[in-house]
């Protein structure tokens, strides 16, 4: 490859690919995210381009295995660009029809199109499915249209000519002001103003400065940060060198999980590709900037998703955070002025230098500025990756773009932010989401995770399965968190096997305000959320299990039991024999009784009985002269 | 015979042996040497012994390439790990004493760095290490039960080698699979919305190989 040594080369390439580009008269795109690649989406691609040969129609017809469409409930996904036909659950065997049929022939694969499940419909254009409707992709706006391992994709569309035009029109102040002026807010969880970090770092003197991206994405639950950096590395390698040039640093570090190789893999290719054509290295685009971009592996703690947590781990340390001041902006990797952003903030920015602040600025609500992606995920009909513009209420966000609860079930609650946020409810349905509208509502913005519940899902275990979340990860480092939220877990855990008094209740509500008070980091700060919101929200859950030892949902084991129905059991001593610790008594050809002080609850016995006599009883059995524990 | 390596904290040491001429993975064990820090745990016929192995020669020279390739630089120390793991499968005791040599700092230093990051392991995992997805979207959709049905198909908790060295069992938070929960790796292929009644059929492809 030849080196891209000014702006009017880049352009002049575009020209070059743009003509390429044209040769082709149909394109497919096929989906090659984590989530369709474990559903077969590469032999589906390879299937595709060999058809294609086949028929010599491969000078006329491109596949691009793409990144994530975000819709992963239904993967793998194909779409056809140019009469937009968007084709679900496709295998690689559908490949022959989609060539024969819908290229060829033209005429459309009714049972590889997307029903509708409200309306039941089939609906052949992505734009008019729920799913996609209501979004505005901004950060994901090449994923699912370029091909990520090729930078020949990117600069068709319009890859670094943000860069560009920073570089030969604006100087490091204007850059920082076009951010600050378009509002745009850290994407990590914070929400602190991006534009207000990079000027406070740009302002600090030093011999180098860093810039650092954040990709250690943890929550479980959330994989945007991995679908941007799987789907459109360039965006965010453009972003890092904007950024640099901004705040007069000349190295790049993106702080990656290790248990993310494909975006690993794209990202490092990226990268080397960047070099080729000199738009990363030394003299960029002719304009004596010097930026170049190291990996830094992440290796499983949550923790490190702060940023002075991250920046000790990138310096081979523990990932323990530390107090702030002196801010990573001051004093950071290696003791030097550093600017750390995450992956789905940096990609926001090649966007806002190209269309302008004022543009990005009329997006969302008026303190929170733009759109967010979220990981909708749960017991929901439509499970994937959307970008909404800020202010959509979480209505529309469940039930047209979510497509409602999965089963027909009853809405119960969604869990927003991560394992740091809280559970909102029914109620808070219509509430406009914004950064600070969830702060208010005892949630937060979080990375962007949103698990939707349903009726069977217990909230004091949710709550729990937080906690025990936050135990593990927590880095131990200061006595509130290390200490306080495993005594939390084990008041939960006590609730839940049915031990539960009214007092801890308060202990609950007590040690969550201490530890949200007196933890050092933004872990231990937010840890308790999950237990407050359910507390709030759903007291009487809390109240039942305490008070009537009962489970609504029947998740709590310790709070419900086995029976067999007297008149039902024929005797076939079927469950008897299948019983691990045989708990069940009775003879041939009567009744079964069950002991409920040997039952571990496994459930087998009601698998095996073929006349339904044996069910499960929402209640704690009160089975001994000793009462009910 | 050792049978497995197994971690610390579920050591109930019956004995410190020396098993000098007995031979595991390649490395000789040592005489125990009452003055070192770190040992290594391990099961055999007899129960549990706190061994100290000794690495081949081998072994020892590719851990130094490794801290080499980082210029023995102590701010490395995670990606030397990271391709110590990748290289050995594991990162016991004795390993992390030579990587602490060679980056010249104390093998406390180095132990508290492995032991802080959930990614490294001391205990050596199994030929098709199988990954339990936990993340919340899994969570909901009933992984705790697909988690229950390895461990008793397995007879191993989370954290544990089978003793044939074949399967070993953690879990992890979130592949990014949401769309296809709950999720379980075996080595690096997914599989999709598995349920306990699916576990058996995902051992059984792996029995023979």
């Amino acid at each position: 490859m030849t080196k891209v040594t000014s702006l009017a080369d880049l352009k002049k390439m575009k020209e070059v690919l743009d003509a390429e580009r044209a040769k082709y008269t149909k394109h497919l795109h096929v989906c090659g995210g984590t989530g369709c690649h474990a559903a077969q989406s590469i032999g589906l691609d390879a299937n595709l381009k060999e058809i294609l040969a086949d028929k010599g129609l491969n000078q006329e017809v491109q596949v691009t295995m793409t990144g994530c469409f975000g819709f992963c409930e239904k993967g793998p996904i194909v779409k056809v660009v140019h009469d937009n036909t968007f084709y679900t659950e496709v295998t690689p065997k559908d490949a022959r029809d989609i060539v024969d049929e819908h290229i060829v022939k033209g005429s459309k694969i009714n049972r590889l199109l997307y029903t509708d499940p409200v309306t039941n419909e089939q609906v052949s254009d992505s734009q008019q499915m729920g799913f996609y409707k209501k979004q505005h992709r901004i950060a994901l706006r090449n994923c699912g249209a370029i091909n990520p391992e090729n930078i020949e994709d990117s600069i068709i569309n319009d890859g670094y000519l943000a860069l560009g035009k920073v570089l030969t029109q604006l100087d490091a102040q204007q850059t920082i002001d076009i951010i600050k002026k378009s509002g745009l807010r850290g994407r990590g969880g914070g929400g602190f103003p991006t534009g207000l970090k990079w000027d406070i770092t740009s302002k600090v003197t030093a011999d180098q400065k860093y810039v650092v991206c954040n990709a250690d994405e943890g929550d479980p639950g959330a994989f945007m940060d991995r679908a941007i950096l799987e789907g459109d590395p360039h965006s965010v390698i453009e972003a890092m060198a904007i950024c640099g040039y901004s705040i007069g640093a000349s190295i790049g570090l993106v702080y990656i999980r290790a248990e993310y190789p494909l975006a690993i893999t794209r990202l490092k290719m990226a990268i080397n590709q960047a070099r080729e054509l000199g738009l990363l290295g030394k003299n960029i685009l002719g304009k004596g900037f010097d930026f170049d971009i190291e990996l830094r592996y992440g290796a499983g703690a949550f923790v490190c998703g702060e940023e002075t947590a991250l920046i000790h781990s990138m310096e081979g340390l523990r990932g323990e955070p530390t107090f702030k001041p002196p801010f990573p902006s001051v004093s950071g990797y290696l003791g030097k002025p550093t600017n750390v952003n995450n992956v789905e903030t940096f990609a926001n920015i090649p966007v806002i230098i190209n269309n302008g602040a004022e543009w990005f600025a009329s997006i969302g609500t008026e303190k929170s500025k733009g759109t967010k992606v979220f990981a909708l995920a749960g017991k929901i009909n439509n499970v994937g990756l959307i970008e909404v513009p800020m202010g959509i209420t979480l209505r529309e966000i469940i039930f047209e773009i979510g497509g409602g609860i999965k089963d027909g079930k009853k809405f119960k609650a969604v869990q927003t932010g991560g394992p740091s946020g809280g559970c909102l409810t029914e109620k808070h349905l219509d509430t406009p989401i914004d950064y600070d509208n969830l702060v208010e509502v005892g949630s937060m913005m979080g990375s962007g995770g949103m698990i939707v519940l349903d009726e069977d899902d217990c909230m004091v275990s949710v709550a729990k399965f937080y906690l025990d979340f936050i135990v593990e990860e927590s880095c131990g480092k200061c006595t509130p968190c290390r200490i306080g939220n495993k005594r939390l877990y084990e008041i939960l855990e006590k609730i839940t096997q049915g031990k539960g008094t009214m007092e801890d209740m308060e202990r609950l509500k007590n040690l969550s305000s201490v530890i949200k008070d007196t933890s050092l980091c933004g872990l231990g700060q937010t840890s308790p959320n999950p237990v407050l919101s359910t507390i709030q929200n759903f007291k009487e859950e809390y109240l039942e299990h305490i008070i009537d030892k009962k489970c609504r949902s029947g998740q709590c084991k310790a709070l419900l039991h086995y029976d067999i129905e007297a008149e039902l059991c024929v005797g076939c001593t079927a469950c008897k024999r299948c019983c691990p610790v045989n708990a069940i008594t009775g003879d041939k050809k009567q009744p079964h009784v069950i002991n409920q002080d040997i039952c571990i609850k496994c459930g087998a016995c009601e698998e095996k009985c073929a006349f339904d006599a044996i069910s499960i009883k929402l209640e704690k059995k009160i089975h001994t002269e000793h009462g009910n524990d | 015979m050792i049978s497995k390596i197994i971690s610390e904290e579920k050591t109930n040491i019956i004995e410190e042996v020396n098993l000098a001429s007995k031979k595991e993975a390649g490395d000789t064990i040592q005489k125990l040497d009452k003055t070192a820090t770190m040992y290594t745990y391990a099961s055999t016929e007899k129960g549990n012994v706190k061994v100290k192995l000794k690495l081949s020669d081998e072994k020892i020279k590719k851990i130094q390439e490794i801290c080499q390739l980082f210029n023995n630089e102590a701010g490395e120390l995670i990606n030397v790990l990271h391709q110590t793991q990748h290289a050995l499968g594991y990162l016991p005791a004795e390993v992390q004493e030579v990587i602490a040599h060679s980056l010249n700092v104390s093998t406390a230093h180095v132990y508290g760095v492995v032991t802080f990051y959930s990614y490294f392991t001391m205990i050596p995992k199994g030929r098709f290490p199988i990954s339990i997805c936990t993340g919340t979207a899994c969570y909901v959709r009933g992984a705790e039960k697909v988690l229950e049905e390895f461990k008793r198909q397995l007879g191993i908790v989370v954290g544990e080698t089978s003793a044939d060295g074949k399967f070993s069992l953690s879990c992890l938070r979130c592949v990014g699979a949401c769309g296809l929960a709950p999720v379980v790796l075996v080595g690096e292929k997914v599989y999709g919305r598995v349920s306990p009644d699916g576990v058996k059929a995902i051992i059984e492809a792996y029995k023979d190989k």
